[in-house]
């Protein structure tokens, strides 16, 4: 292991625990507390990954995970961030998109004709001849990419968590802590939310050797310690901010979805690079990334330094590398006239050689690029161009970056901040804040360490007040002083063009240029084009430069260029976080458990599990089926239809009520009948059927399709306010069960149960009566959804299981069966019954379905009425007719009926094998077709066509005697 | 996600709710009869959505209740909500 510099106090490596890990199949050492990329480059590796497009490579550049030069996987999990990720004993890792490891990735000869790939190659190349593009597209997926995904890796479940908090502060910096401890002192209970391991921020770097920086730090971590209303969640980014304050926090773990009431953003800011030639070599890095080897890890970033810088934190960054013991070859600052300001004198004190007006023109590489060796200074003119003559060589290992800053803001932006260029600060700042929204410290330009916590402060009672947690004084904001940290152009052209303005995309300066030439000219638009900011880090280190070149190219500022609109999420999140743990509500009927002990297979049906057949030994799924349809037409059977839709609908408007709500006369409705029911919309498409019970002369029991009940009932209720109707509704859906008992000896079961008089004429064929079964309080309605002679019987759920037992023992000796859904579905289907939502679509009324009896148009008023009106008048396009098949395989719902190339309609629902012996389904088809007896052809599952004759519906007892079984 | 005051119930997330569509006067029956085919149409398929308040059905569903709510369709924020007979002594039945 190379060595570390000496121990200094908050360093975060832990040296009595040494790590062993391994990189690209070797060996290396580090410390706990070692995020992988300060190990590597501490065990003194340069080259840690591969790029995009070129697979040039590249080194530690911002270790803060403002670049993903280091981005590995481990077999399992891929794109995993060298910056954040600890190194632990037995991890083992690879760099992503390479071809045969980093060393020797067999794709980096594609950085030598870099220059035959110009911006937007991808697009104008690969589009002809439009028959190879997959192939192209193959090919060029697997040269430009990231990690693999493994599709055999462990599936690790990640549970969604949710927080409730007064405020959110991100970023534990100096502005942030004191933040959070202003709103907690004041009552808030808060979050603060820091992606570092350890909070503190720019007091560990920026600020490491101010004095007091150390005990500054400690005291605010003691006071923030000791609130208990004041959470610190560290290893954590914010990642999206939506809605009233709804954010996205993510760690390692999981994905929390916080409620906050105010949020506070002092996330800091981003380090800029400089744009030069071959400002990606290995060795290049900004100088936020040589403080945090440096304080945080005890790594030296380089053994020979030139510092590039246009501010007095370049020179401050020089003090930091002195008292480091590594030596600084020169300092390149960007200005004419230096830096007048006290570390200015210092850094000449301590006899580093300083340019002033010059520039890094271009690093130059070491063996395979994989390091620098010098640099190439030239002197700028008064303009800030490069000059062509004076240039000048240094050795040195690496080239440090210190030329600005840009405020870390996109999440900011994503709750509602609006921000104007600042030429003070030379960055943007907020211009707007939403409500309960505040900036701090350097994210809103605030660089001074006592300025940036009086900003933390004050943002933090900001919040405190209001919400109602404070009413002292509230100070001024601190506003920035002296000249800007940031440089407002540092990008200096060059001959050659590895000038990278964007590290994630490969794109260098010549590319903004090209692209401007041809037209795009838009900030939104040179984004598409060139890509840029479109890679993992979403321009972190790009955009701003990116901004600076297009608002150059068309002479116009800052503000006039705008900015890209900033998204969700800010970081990337694994769409293992995302998708986190399936939830899917699911309701059972109360006899669930019977079913079940019956052999049930059972199926989904809208939000409910249903009974789709009983098994019954070795019986294929269709004999079980066709077998228990049998048994109701030939004995009786039982089912469980408790999932029906169960309205109460009661009132002195009742019976006006529904007669507006469904197609129907409900007024002279005696009471202890039944009646079918037709719901249609505005538009007279049919969205609900049932049927209507008249109970009381005020009150209706009304069943509704299983799936279509709580859009119904949602509908009632709103057409119950806006018609102004005294009306009470319930849905008693989940409060009642339900079970048809049908079949020719079903009277004979029930008989037996009940002290209501089932004889014919008692309880005729559409009658309801209240009456006790199987000693329960019941509704019962004689009723033939299936065609046979059926009682359904209502009763509250906490009797269902009794009524079944006694019902399924009574009708012992008739061979009583309990039958499903599919035997339902099939008895029906006989019956030429329709299903509201299989058989009719978005546009079907009633006139299509042969339902124009169920429409009473002399009513003075229902839903549709006006819509039906025009649509009677319409020629009819569609007819639901009964077919026959030719044979009992092949079709299923939704085949088309064809002639030739024409679409002449389609199947709705099918029965392949029937009671009645012969295939049968229902269809739609022009009226031209509808006629008794005209052959149509069916395009079956693998293309062929099988015919199919009109027969009139229903299929089964077309005058209904069965139903009305008298004896 | 959004927070939305239902009258009855307070402030609950957006997922406990149901959009209603635009808030319109429902025509009478007369009316219905006097308009021509076309601007029966007109009412059943075309919405207004011009930028500006709307107002709009939502619903609650755990709680079953149906209000109104003003909406301003450009910024997304909701102006203020209230029960359908608030709705016609404040505002009139205007749709």
């Amino acid at each position: 292991m190379a060595e570390r510099l000496p121990y200094r106090e908050g360093e975060w490596i832990d040296r009595t625990q040494p790590v062993t890990f391994h990189f690209e199949g070797v060996a290396y050492e580090g410390f706990h507390g070692d995020s992988l990329s300060s190990a590597l480059w501490g065990a003194g590796l340069r080259v840690l990954g591969r790029s995009f497009k070129y697979h040039r490579p590249r080194g530690l550049y911002s270790l803060a995970g403002h670049d993903v030069n280091l981005l590995v996987e481990d077999g399992e999990r891929t794109n995993l961030r060298g910056d954040f990720l600890p190194i632990a004993d037995g991890l083992d890792v690879r760099a992503v998109n390479t071809a045969g490891g980093l060393k020797r990735d067999r794709l980096q000869m594609i950085d030598r004709f870099g220059s035959l790939m110009p911006v937007g190659f991808y697009y104008k190349a690969f589009h002809t001849p439009r028959s190879l593009f997959p192939f192209y597209e193959n090919q060029m997926r697997k040269i430009a990419g990231l990690g693999k995904i493994n599709p055999h890796a462990l599936r690790r479940p990640s549970p969604k968590d949710y927080a409730f908090c007064d405020l959110l502060v991100t970023g534990a910096g100096p502005s942030g802590l004191a933040a959070a401890i202003a709103a907690a002192e004041a009552g808030l209970r808060v979050v603060l939310a820091e992606e570092q391991p350890q909070p503190g921020g720019s007091l560990r770097t920026q600020h490491a050797r101010t004095p007091q920086a150390a005990e500054q730090l400690q005291e605010l971590i003691r006071r923030a310690s000791e609130l208990e209303n004041l959470e610190l969640r560290c290893c954590t980014q914010v990642a999206g901010y939506y809605s009233d304050h709804w954010a996205a926090l993510v760690d390692e773990r999981r994905l929390t979805k916080l409620r906050t009431r105010a949020a506070v953003f002092a996330s800091g800011c981003i380090e800029q690079p400089a744009v030069f030639q071959n400002n990606d070599l290995p060795g290049v890095m900004l100088g936020s990334a040589a403080q945090r080897l440096i304080y945080l890890y005890r790594v030296a970033p380089c053994q020979r330094a030139v510092i590039l810088t246009a501010t007095a934190e370049g020179y401050r960054l020089a003090l930091d590398f002195a008292e480091a013991g590594i030596p600084v070859v020169a300092l390149v600052d960007l200005r004419h006239d230096g830096e007048s300001s006290e570390c200015g004198r210092l850094v000449e004190a301590a006899d580093i050689e300083i340019f002033r007006g010059h520039t890094v023109l271009e690093a130059q590489p070491g063996p395979s690029g994989h390091s620098v060796r010098g640099v190439i200074l030239c002197p700028l003119d008064e303009d800030g161009h490069p000059d062509a003559i004076g240039h000048l060589k240094l050795d040195c290992d690496g080239v440090i970056m210190s030329v600005g800053w840009a405020p870390n803001v996109d999440v900011a932006y994503q709750a509602g901040v609006r921000f104007t260029y600042s030429d003070q600060v030379g960055q943007l700042v907020p211009k707007e804040c939403p409500p309960g929204v505040f900036l701090a410290g350097r994210a809103a330009g605030v660089f001074d360490l006592e300025d940036q916590i009086a900003s933390g402060r004050r943002a933090g009672l900001q919040a405190a007040a209001l919400l109602d947690s404070y009413d002292g004084a509230i100070a001024p904001a601190p506003i920035h002083r002296g000249p800007p940290p940031s440089h407002a152009f540092p990008i200096f052209p060059h001959k050659g063009k590895k000038n990278f303005v964007d590290l994630d995309e490969d794109l260098h300066l010549v590319d903004f240029k090209n692209a401007h030439h041809e037209g795009f000219d838009n900030i939104e638009l040179i984004k598409r084009y060139t890509t840029v900011g479109m890679g993992p880090t979403q321009g972190k280190l790009a955009n701003t430069n990116a901004i600076r070149i297009l608002a150059r190219l068309n002479g116009k500022t800052i503000d006039e260029t705008g900015t890209t609109v900033s998204r969700p999420f800010h970081h990337p999140v694994s769409l293992e976080k995302l998708a986190g743990r399936r939830f899917h509500p699911q309701r059972r009927t109360p006899l669930h458990a019977l079913h079940q002990s019956l052999d049930a297979e059972m199926i989904h049906a809208g939000a409910w599990l249903r009974a789709e057949y009983y098994r019954d030994g070795s019986s294929s799924r269709a004999d079980c089926i066709l077998h228990e349809a049998r048994q109701v037409r030939h004995s009786v059977g039982l089912i469980d239809v408790s999932t029906l839709g169960k309205l109460q609908i009661s009132g002195p408007d009742a019976a006006r009520f529904l007669e507006t709500i469904y197609t129907g006369n409900f007024s002279n409705q005696p009471i202890g009948r039944l009646q079918y029911a037709l719901g249609c919309d505005e538009l007279g498409v049919i969205i609900e059927d049932g049927v209507v019970a008249r109970v009381g002369e005020e009150n209706f029991y009304v069943t509704a399709t299983s799936s279509g009940v709580t859009a119904f009932y949602r509908d009632l209720q709103r057409w119950a306010l806006l018609l102004r109707m005294r009306v009470e509704l319930i849905n008693a859906t989940g409060h009642l069960a339900a079970v048809n008992l049908a079949g020719p000896q079903a009277r004979k079961v029930l008989t037996k149960l009940t002290d209501l008089s089932l004889a014919p004429e008692d309880f005729r064929y559409l009658d309801v009566h209240r009456g006790c079964v199987a000693g329960l309080d019941a509704l019962v309605m004689r009723i033939g959804f299936v065609g046979e002679l059926g009682f359904e019987i209502h009763v509250p759920t906490s009797g269902a299981q009794h009524l079944w037992r006694t019902l399924m023992e009574a009708g012992a000796a008739q061979g009583i069966r309990p039958f499903g859904v599919e035997a339902q579905r099939l008895l029906r289907l006989e019956k030429g019954h329709l299903i509201v939502g299989q058989d009719t679509d978005a546009l079907t009324h009633p006139y299509e379905v042969g339902l124009d009896w169920a429409v009473k148009e002399d009513k003075p008023y229902f839903v549709g009425a006006r819509s039906l009106q025009i649509l009677r008048k319409q020629p009819q396009e569609r007819t639901l007719v009964g077919l026959v098949l030719s044979q009992d395989h092949g079709v299923e719902e939704c085949h088309l009926i064809v002639e030739g190339e024409r679409m002449l309609g389609r199947i709705t629902s099918v029965a392949h094998r029937t009671t009645l012996g012969m295939p049968i389904a229902l269809a739609f088809v022009h009226p031209d077709r509808a006629r008794e007896g005209t052959e149509l052809q069916i395009c079956g599952t693998g293309g062929e066509l099988i015919s199919a004759r009109v027969v009139p519906l229903p299929f089964y007892d077309p005058d209904g005697l069965r139903q009305k079984l008298k004896d | 996600m959004k927070i939305i005051h239902c009258p009855v119930n307070g402030p609950r997330p957006l997922q406990e709710f149901y959009f209603g569509g635009q808030f319109r006067a429902v025509p009478t029956s007369e009316q219905e009869d006097a308009m021509t085919d076309a601007e029966w149409s007109d009412y059943a398929f075309n919405r207004d959505g011009s930028p500006g308040i709307q107002k709009e059905w939502w619903y609650h569903t755990p709680s079953g209740t149906w209000f109104i709510a003003e909406r301003d369709i450009v910024t997304d924020v909701f102006v203020r909500t209230y029960l359908f007979d608030q709705a016609d002594q404040e505002s009139g039945n205007d749709g």
